[in-house]
């Protein structure tokens, strides 16, 4: 997912709760939210941070595989429809890192901890994009994984993150749409165009069921989440949702699902499908996918070469205050 | 890393004339001017609004979340202040 | 799907005029071109802004020229009368058949010649379209009176940021000045009337050019005076051409880039 593996932490058996954490506890599985200023243990805040800020993260630099083909958009109508889309991925970062920041840090503390590489961000974004039937399977496959995550973390416990997940799912709602529109045209398009389509679904399909991370029925990290309710599912469960989703959209496009295994399972009322290959997963994870360096190159890039920016804005503000200052003084 | 952070601002936009405004979550700025620009920006870009505020998220003072009872709780007894506590007969009509 | 950008297609007896089609046609690419690859220019920006805040932003005024694009370039394919349509006029035409002035199609370098080209554009098209909202043509005027509304924000923008980073810290003003330098050459195309820009003034449709230098001139002075940016003394119209299809180096390869799908894929649907 956005949030891929991440480490719960203070996980404590029923005996080492303290009457705080018994009554937070309480609060949450009350169906209670959970707002900054109001105690919490220290666990709960320190996952949440790691999560709120990788998602965050995500979001960012999400925006650079599609900002790729911006400029090289076949129509003005698409260039115009890509370029809202890329930037409405620009606010949701700027919603979570607002999220974040009231658990006590603050944006530009994550943001260094993203360009050292001391935070992640999804693997997914780690993929090219390399014809324009990308910008199709992205916003189909990776909106719609991304989707299936979100939906339900709207209902998480702690308030300003579930706020901006209800904030981000309502714009996210045309992301997936615009992406299965560009594969319509594109498998129904000229040979081509198919051909770029199905090779588009090709690509991306592991990588999408990747997202939604190694299973984790028998992590703590996971159970101590779930039971905090800032994790809603297990990944697997995500997992088979999408793919029980996906499949038949698929198939109305006319394009093959790259898995010789998939098949309906009956019995389950569930496709079987595929594992992705996990050992690629954790070399992405890791920093050696395809595109982790371009990636965090242009996050640094963006930052360093910003700092001016932001710095003349600041001094400007401060000029403009202290003469504001000098004026009412001169007045009296 | 630049050495000063912008500040973090509260953005509080009224969706419709007529309605309050409402916050709508927060962004960063230099100043308050530029806080209600980038507002206008970031928070409006559905056309979701037709007045924005903006506060300083440090200048707000907040209730302690500690209080919670003794601030509310007494709003719980004072049922008589909600209509539904009167119970007024259906022959006298709409009330 | 739903065109973004819904004109009425009122009728319109000025743009009717035979004599006046291949002129009008040019001007309308002008303004249209215009918007295009500045524009262009601004989406580059998108993922790689200096702030969450800003990177928004730009994507916004890109968006918004987007449109404005849309609005002319249909226009002008109209009026053309030869079945093209805007996005064959975007994707389709080589550099020589581009009308747009030299000052967008420049790289858009830093923050400071970004924000330094868009308000020196912003001010001639913010004169420019309401002058236009006049115009004899009811159709222009419509078109002029919706992008206005977007171009006064873009005015109002880029002129805060133009005085905030021109008197912030010493390198926020000396990238401002140095961007001021690079680009004031270029201004004066904006202003310079050709045969296109006199037949539409002639006509109507258009204020002429020299008439919003007054006007311009005042809100360039003013910003950048209270910017604490000088003026360079060199003259403001020294780069000509792009209008009339003449452009720099540059904008070959913004064309290789943008066009790229439709030229690779010839009559594809996208
Ligand atoms: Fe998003
Ligand atoms: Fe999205
Ligand atoms: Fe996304």
């Amino acid at each position: 997912m956005y949030a891929q593996m991440v480490k719960s932490e203070g996980m404590k058996s029923s005996e080492e709760m303290s009457p705080e954490d018994r009554a937070f506890q309480d609060r949450i599985d009350r169906g209670e939210k959970i707002e900054p200023k109001e105690w919490m243990p220290e666990g709960y805040r320190k996952t949440l941070i790691r999560q709120i800020g990788q998602h965050a993260h995500s979001e960012i630099v999400g925006q650079l595989p599609e900002g790729n083909w911006i400029t090289r958009a076949p129509t003005l109508e698409r260039k115009a429809i890509l370029l809202a889309k890329v930037q409405d991925e620009a606010g949701h970062g700027l919603y979570l890192y607002s999220a974040a920041e009231t658990l006590g840090v603050s944006r530009d503390e994550l943001l260094e901890k993203l360009h050292s590489g001391a935070m992640k961000y999804s693997s997914i974004f780690n993929y090219p994009t390399l014809t324009w039937a990308d910008m199709g399977a992205v916003g189909w496959l990776v909106d719609g994984a991304a989707i299936m995550n979100q939906v339900p973390l709207q209902r998480t416990s702690y308030g300003p993150y579930s706020r901006a997940m209800i904030r981000i799912c309502k714009e996210e709602s045309f992301h997936q749409r615009q992406g299965y529109a560009i594969m319509m045209k594109m498998a129904q398009g000229t040979p081509e165009q198919h051909e770029m389509a199905q090779d588009a679904l090709n690509r991306f399909w592991f990588p999408a069921l990747m997202m939604f991370g190694p299973s984790d029925k028998d992590s703590v990290h996971s159970a101590q989440s779930m039971a905090w309710k800032i994790k809603m599912n297990t990944n697997d469960e995500l997992r088979q949702k999408f793919v029980d989703e996906t499949v038949p959209q698929a198939e109305y496009l006319g394009l093959t699902v790259p898995d010789e295994m998939l098949k309906w399972n009956d019995e389950r009322g569930h496709y079987d499908f595929a594992e992705p290959d996990w050992q690629e997963f954790f070399e992405v994870i890791k920093g050696n996918g395809p595109c982790n360096q371009e990636r965090l190159e242009a996050r640094r890039r963006a930052w360093d070469e910003g700092a001016w920016f932001r710095d003349g804005l600041t001094a400007y503000a401060g000029k403009a205050a202290a003469r504001r200052a000098g004026a009412s003084v001169a007045a009296e | 890393m630049s050495k000063k952070e912008w500040p973090l601002w509260e953005i509080f936009i009224r969706g419709q004339h007529g309605l309050n405004h409402r916050h709508v979550g927060s962004l960063h700025a230099p100043d308050a001017e530029m806080a209600v620009n980038n507002a206008r920006d970031v928070y409006t870009r559905r056309k979701e609004g037709v007045s924005i505020w903006v506060v300083k998220s440090t200048d707000i003072t907040a209730s302690a979340p500690s209080a919670k009872g003794p601030l509310f709780d007494p709003a719980e007894s004072k049922v008589y202040r909600h209509p539904t506590f009167f119970d007024i007969p259906d022959d006298v009509g709409h009330m | 799907m739903a065109a973004i950008a819904e004109i009425t297609a009122a009728p319109d007896p000025v743009l009717a005029d035979d004599g006046l089609k291949p002129a009008l046609f040019d001007w309308l690419c002008r303004m249209g071109d215009n918007c295009l690859i500045l524009g262009h220019r601004l989406s580059e920006w998108c993922g790689h802004g200096p702030a969450l805040e800003e990177d928004i932003a730009l994507a916004n005024t890109a968006l918004d020229l987007i449109g404005h694009t849309q609005m002319w370039l249909a226009l002008a394919a109209e009026v053309e009368g030869k079945g093209r349509s805007a996005d064959d006029l975007a994707f389709l035409r080589d550099a020589m058949k581009f009308r747009n002035a030299k000052l967008v199609e420049l790289p858009s370098g830093d923050m400071a010649v970004t924000l330094m080209r868009e308000f020196l554009f912003d001010a001639w098209h913010f004169e420019m379209l309401t002058g236009l909202t006049e115009s004899a043509s009811p159709r222009v005027a419509e078109i002029a009176a919706k992008a206005l509304k977007e171009v006064s924000y873009h005015l109002e923008r880029s002129s805060d940021l133009v005085v905030r980073l021109g008197d912030g810290s010493d390198e926020s003003h000396r990238r401002m000045q140095d961007a001021l330098n690079r680009l004031w050459p270029y201004a004066g195309e904006l202003f310079t009337a050709d045969k296109v820009d006199e037949a539409a003034a002639a006509a109507g449709i258009a204020p002429e050019l020299a008439a919003l230098r007054a006007a311009w001139d005042k809100t360039v002075g003013e910003v950048l005076g209270e910017a604490t940016l000088t003026l360079p003394e060199i003259r403001f119209d020294v780069h000509q051409g792009g209008k009339q299809g003449r452009h720099t180096e540059h904008l070959g390869y913004i064309l290789a880039e943008m066009q790229f799908l439709q030229r690779a894929y010839p009559g594809a649907e996208w």
